[in-house]
């Protein structure tokens, strides 16, 4: 203990100094925070008493009054439990995703079924259910559903546009660069403009597009150059040797990329492809700006046009906050998992 | 051999493919697009650049007037756009390279507090950091009435007023005259922008000076050199090669992300592009403009880090 001690915070007189006055900083600094956050904040949805407490206190009781706005945005509020179980549902598949025995075909036709359950639960018009058009939607299922379809979504297109890039042939190449290019250049805010602004007009006159549906299209662009970047690392990294041999087999092109070259490619960038699923599942925050009510959003939406709640948005936000880190955190582990797993394989 | 089994024919037949289904997308956007325009009577052109803009901008490095034209008022979101950038750059660089040297510190407390910075910072959308440092700004800082000054730096509802060689910052009325004042929207963007990149940038360094073998730093130990000046001098400066590239990309992230100020309220290129497309209905040019922009300014920085690179590799024979 007492040589732990010596060895980590007090091996010379400079660290010595430093452990003392960062230690000292670091406890009053903690103590505010305990007693903003905890000792004296409020905790139940009483205004008048988050009022008295106003300065010396938190008052995490606008979360105990809005988290059914701030979770499920606009949805018919008898109706929520549908959401909920559409999430749960879309959570435990990707939880499956990321257990590697589960890594088989079948995971494919999984989430393809789970999608359409997801659909339905959340748009009802069957069964029984009510319809929810898709502009009540909002608040976490959008940002998980925007987050996953997006990364999903992304996925064929970014593969398409790596082998384009590694291609042979001039004119693919160039068209595939010119479009990752562009797109990795310009922020996602501009795209989502354009889907909320140009989308429309360039579509044949008369048909109109959903604006979730718009989004989620910008999102899958945007994600998918990225993705592509990702993908061509991976490719990048599988020697020569690999091709020859494949070719020499008298494999056609697509047999080769199938069976001998993306897997072995893809399984080297499984972390990288984990971290594009975090950016997006941020990047998600954005689409509040062309007004669509995801988690960022649903906040805006359950405080902004009450007076009383109003002056604890801070705590909203906190609470939104925790949300997102929870979700990024927890996936980034998964991927530093991963990564020690690929690199293990890597040795033997 | 028939030619279609010819390998190169068959080649040119798929570009050729490629390249008229491409085209045939573009022709299809573009014929939709302008009859939509028609039917909706929007105009189109970049004449209105020359018109009257008509809207005032809280803040613009060139003088600017409401009755100047749109095309100053572009140039003005672009200084802007520049201004938080450029600042950015610098402040987030110090506070990352301090962040990711800090992981070697053999203080535990300091390893422990840099690593908690970039988990934390890291894992939170970039918007939501915005929108709580906007609103601490705005709502939880004292008036400009009740403020006192720290080292004659003054943080209130008014923004940040630092002292600029010698040119105090003293309360005047209702505001802050003199020494260097930015805006609470500046502060809060450049607040974000710096705390969230700098997490990136950390992880970035300590990747940089972890990629340089061990040797290197024994050797410099050996000779007798300090732990410090084995970091300045012998680490840093090699761990550099790997961190210039990366490095690039977070530039030009922050560039990018600084198109978030739309939802601060800061007048940069995207919300004056955003007001003018709702004044103008001319979404087809602005969208045009704020993406001529973004790609001018990633391909020249690439290009500079690109000739940077090549200085800064190792030469072999």
């Amino acid at each position: 203990m007492v040589t732990w001690l010596r060895a980590n915070l007090f091996n010379n007189v400079f660290n010595s100094a430093i452990t003392v006055l960062l230690g000292t900083l670091l406890l009053y600094v903690l103590s505010q925070v305990w007693g903003w956050g905890i000792s004296h904040a409020v905790w139940v949805a009483d205004a008048e008493q988050c009022n008295t407490a106003r300065g010396a206190g938190a008052c995490w009781g606008v979360v105990a009054e809005k988290y059914r706005i701030i979770i499920f945005g606009r949805y018919p509020f008898e109706a929520q439990w549908r959401p909920l179980l559409a999430t749960l549902l879309l959570m435990a598949l990707l939880l499956a995703s990321c257990v590697r025995l589960f890594w088989k075909p079948w995971l494919a036709a999984l989430w393809v079924g789970v999608l359409v359950v997801f659909f339905i639960l959340m748009h009802g018009g069957v069964l029984g259910l009510a319809t929810v058009t898709t502009d009540q939607w909002g608040g976490l299922p959008l940002t998980i559903l925007l987050a996953s379809l997006s990364v999903v979504g992304a996925f064929p297109l970014a593969v398409l546009l790596a082998l384009g890039r590694m291609s042979d042939l001039p004119v693919i190449r160039s068209l595939c660069t010119v479009y990752v290019e562009l797109i990795r250049g310009v922020p996602l805010i501009s795209v989502l403009f354009m889907a909320s602004f140009l989308f429309p007009l360039f579509m044949p006159v008369g048909t109109s597009i959903d604006v979730l549906l718009r989004v989620l299209v910008a999102m899958i662009l945007f994600a998918g150059a990225y993705l592509a970047e990702v993908i061509r690392g991976g490719l990048q990294a599988i020697p020569r040797g690999q091709y020859e041999a494949a070719a020499s087999l008298g494999l056609t092109y697509w047999q080769m990329q199938g069976k001998i070259i993306l897997p072995q490619a893809l399984a080297t960038v499984v972390p990288g492809i984990m971290n594009n699923f975090i950016s997006t599942f941020k990047d998600t925050s954005l689409v509040t700006i062309v007004s669509l009510y995801e988690l960022t959003g649903s906040l805006d939406l359950a405080v902004n046009s009450d007076p009383d709640w109003l002056p604890y948005k801070l705590e909203g936000y906190l609470f939104i906050a925790a949300i997102y880190f929870v979700f990024c955190f927890s996936l980034s582990r998964y991927s530093q998992w991963v990564e020690r797993q690929v690199s293990r394989g890597k040795v033997h | 051999m028939a030619f279609w089994r010819n390998q190169k024919t068959r080649g040119w037949l798929y570009q050729l493919a490629a390249l008229l289904l491409v085209a045939a997308c573009i022709v299809w956007l573009a014929d939709n697009t302008l009859e939509n325009m028609r039917n909706r009577g929007i105009q189109s052109g970049f004449d209105f650049l020359s018109q009257p803009a008509g809207f005032a901008i809280s803040e613009s490095l060139f003088g600017y007037e409401s009755t100047d034209t749109y095309w100053r008022a572009f140039l003005a979101g672009l200084g802007n756009t520049l201004k938080v950038a450029v600042v950015g750059i610098i402040l987030t660089t110090i506070l990352g390279v301090l962040l990711g040297v800090g992981r070697f510190s053999h203080n535990i407390l300091i390893r422990g507090l840099c690593l908690t910075y970039v988990e934390v910072f890291r894992n939170v959308p970039l918007l939501l950091q915005l929108l709580m440092w906007y609103l601490v700004c705005v709502e939880w800082l004292p008036n400009v009435r009740e403020a006192e000054p720290f080292l004659g730096i003054y943080l209130t509802k008014a923004g940040l007023a630092l002292p600029w060689f010698g040119d105090m910052p003293v309360k005047a009325g209702f505001g802050i005259k003199g020494g260097v004042n930015l805006s609470p929207e500046f502060f809060a963007l450049l607040l974000g922008l710096t705390i969230y990149t700098a997490s990136y940038i950390a992880e970035i360094v300590r990747s940089g000076i972890a990629s340089v073998p061990r040797g290197q730093r024994e050797a410099a130990l050996a000779l007798g050199l300090s732990r410090g000046q084995t970091m300045r001098l012998i680490q840093l400066p090699q761990a550099l090669r790997v961190i210039i590239p990366p490095l690039t990309n977070q530039y030009l992230n922050l560039t990018k992300n600084s198109s978030l100020a739309v939802a601060v309220g800061y007048p940069e290129l995207v919300s004056i592009a955003n007001t003018s497309l709702n004044q103008t209905g001319r979404a087809v040019e602005c969208i045009a403009v704020i993406m001529a922009v973004y790609l001018t300014l990633s391909l020249l920085t690439s290009a500079f880090m690109g000739w940077y690179n090549r200085r800064s590799a190792i030469k072999e024979r």
